[in-house]
């Protein structure tokens, strides 16, 4: 089982980027359940997300403790929530930056979604859109294929940019 | 059609599905998303159906009762608060005979406010008259409703059903569901006593001491024929789309000499507790309560039992684990666990195991100083 967690704040759309990566992995033939942690509704407040994919049913509704990857979608919450808290050791993290970013000694891939959302005008409500570029992000680390995560952005979105914005990660994104 | 969902959203394409023509709902955390979706089913013309937005849960079972009592297929669903406030017409559905079919998403009882899984308010009605069911997956939230209907409109039953799932935990976490066609699965709702302005009769006239207590006794004998009602259902069901769920579900419990007994998403996460247990050599086995009413026949002959109880009854104990008590003359460990949303992992569950005291009540999570 490979178990996903991501961090975002609320409004940021985390919770539709983790329904979008279990849609997209249940594209590619897996089982995945997308279990989003609710708080309060508070838009701004850090909010968690977690994905687990495999080839078997899956009965774990807990929280995920040992991710295997962590996504974290605004580098802010940084200062209030131990990101990496539970990473595996050989864990890998997926961050929106430009550039690299000094980590706890984690295999870090560090992607400008935030740029790719305003390069193409994905905006709502004065907020960048970031659910739809990281599945390119996931699909560069092969998490899902390509093919499924436009699948199911297409799924959930009908502007195209949205696809557009999922590639532009995928190329960005330096392995 | 193979898709992804939420519970929620399970719940109310199921109720599509099986097509009533009244559903009267008024919204509350985590419920809400089944009762939107069926409206947008409504405003899109997918379903033909009468959706009435009330001012409260009290009038959604209200005008549920009027619906139903004129012979219509009627769903509602609630959660928590909502059911603690339409408590007087829950009693009076399942009194007037009415199968009306509604999902209650469990939640934790305010104050302090919360608005994560805990199943004492579903428990709280379990003495209505209301067949209940517990359900653990995706999936089996919709089947079950699929099942619902047909359940409580069986000539022989004819009383409400009500459909729990957990909230937030089940009802907003998406796995793979399988939509089905189920056709004349469900047939075509007949009530007997239906209103009918060719031939006028009085409903919920004053009723005197002997015919009151007939009609007691006709609620308890029809919850004793639902039992074999659920088994046929169940049985075509699995014929039809192949699946089958039954009264209680066992994962491993052939040659267990420990059991952990729960309902819900907890007895579902406890399957991987399970099979960790069995690694370590310790024969231990699942048994997932699903129908809490009418209260399943189960063989607990000569195994420990470890009960978990997302719920209780204050000064009396997990009402699970006490209805098992009374039901079976066992003496299970009582963990009562998970209350507001507590996080009970597979690991929690396999050490309520290991640590088992029969005949003990222990909350998790708390010590004694606090």
């Amino acid at each position: 089982m490979y178990e996903i967690r991501i961090h975002s704040r609320g409004g940021q759309g985390g919770v539709t980027a983790a329904r979008m990566l279990a849609l997209a992995a249940f594209h590619d033939g897996k089982y995945a359940t997308a279990c989003p942690f609710y708080g309060a509704e508070r838009r701004g407040a850090p909010v968690v997300s977690y994905v687990r994919i495999d080839d078997h049913p899956i009965r774990v509704y807990s929280q995920i403790r040992s991710p295997d990857l962590v996504v974290i979608l605004d580098t802010s919450v940084m200062d209030v929530v131990d990101v990496f808290h539970g990473l595996k050791p050989d864990g890998k993290v997926i961050m929106n930056a430009t550039g690299t970013r000094e980590v706890s000694g984690h295999v870090t891939y560090a992607v400008d979604l935030t740029g790719i959302a305003l390069s193409l005008n994905l905006v709502i409500a004065g907020s960048p859109i970031l659910n739809t570029p990281v599945l390119g992000a996931l699909a560069k680390l092969e998490i899902i294929s390509m093919d499924s995560a436009k699948k199911a952005i297409s799924d959930m979105f009908s502007d195209d940019r949205n696809t557009r914005a999922a590639e532009a990660a995928y190329q960005e994104l330096v392995l | 059609m193979l898709t992804i969902a939420t519970g929620n959203k399970a719940v109310a394409a199921a109720v599509k599905e099986a097509r009533p023509e009244v559903v009267a709902a008024y919204p509350i955390t985590p419920q809400t998303e089944i009762v939107e979706q069926i409206a947008e089913y409504v405003a899109s013309g997918e379903l033909d159906c009468r959706y009435i937005p009330v001012e409260s849960e009290h009038s959604a079972m209200a005008a549920c009762i009027g619906a139903s009592a004129t012979g219509v297929r009627t769903f509602t669903a609630t959660s928590s608060h909502g059911l603690m406030y339409m408590h007087e017409m829950v009693n009076w559905a399942a009194g007037a005979r009415l199968p009306i079919v509604m999902a209650n998403v469990n939640r934790a009882l305010g104050p302090g406010w919360n608005v994560w899984a805990e199943h004492t308010d579903s428990l709280q009605e379990r003495d209505t008259g209301w067949l209940q069911v517990y359900v653990s997956t995706v999936q089996e939230a919709y089947d079950a409703t699929i099942m619902a209907f047909r359940i409580a409109e069986h000539r022989d039953v004819l009383l409400p059903v009500m459909i729990n799932l957990d909230g937030f935990v089940l009802s907003h976490s998406m796995q793979r569901l399988e939509t089905l066609h189920p056709g004349d699965f469900i047939p075509p709702v007949n009530l007997p006593h239906a209103i009918d302005t060719a031939n006028p009769a009085g409903y919920g006239t004053l009723t005197g001491p002997d015919d009151y207590f007939r009609f007691r006794w006709d609620i308890e004998r029809s919850m004793r024929r639902s039992v074999g009602v659920i088994a046929e259902t169940e049985q075509e069901f699995a014929d039809r789309f192949g699946r089958s769920f039954g009264p209680a579900q066992e994962y491993r419990c052939e040659d267990a000499d420990v059991l952990v007994i729960a309902m819900g998403t907890l007895a579902k996460e406890a399957e991987v507790a399970i099979d960790r247990l069995r690694d370590e050599g310790i024969r231990a086995g699942s048994l997932r309560i699903r129908w809490l009413r009418p209260f399943p026949e189960l063989d607990l002959d000569g195994r420990d039992l470890v009960v978990i109880d997302r719920d209780y009854s204050f000064g009396f104990g997990g009402i699970l684990a006490q209805s098992l008590k009374s039901r079976y003359r066992v003496d299970p460990y009582s963990v009562i666990a998970g209350l507001g949303g507590q996080e009970v992992t597979f690991d929690d569950i396999a050490s309520f195991v290991r640590e088992r005291k029969p005949g003990e009540e222990r909350w998790f999570g708390v010590s004694d100083d606090v």
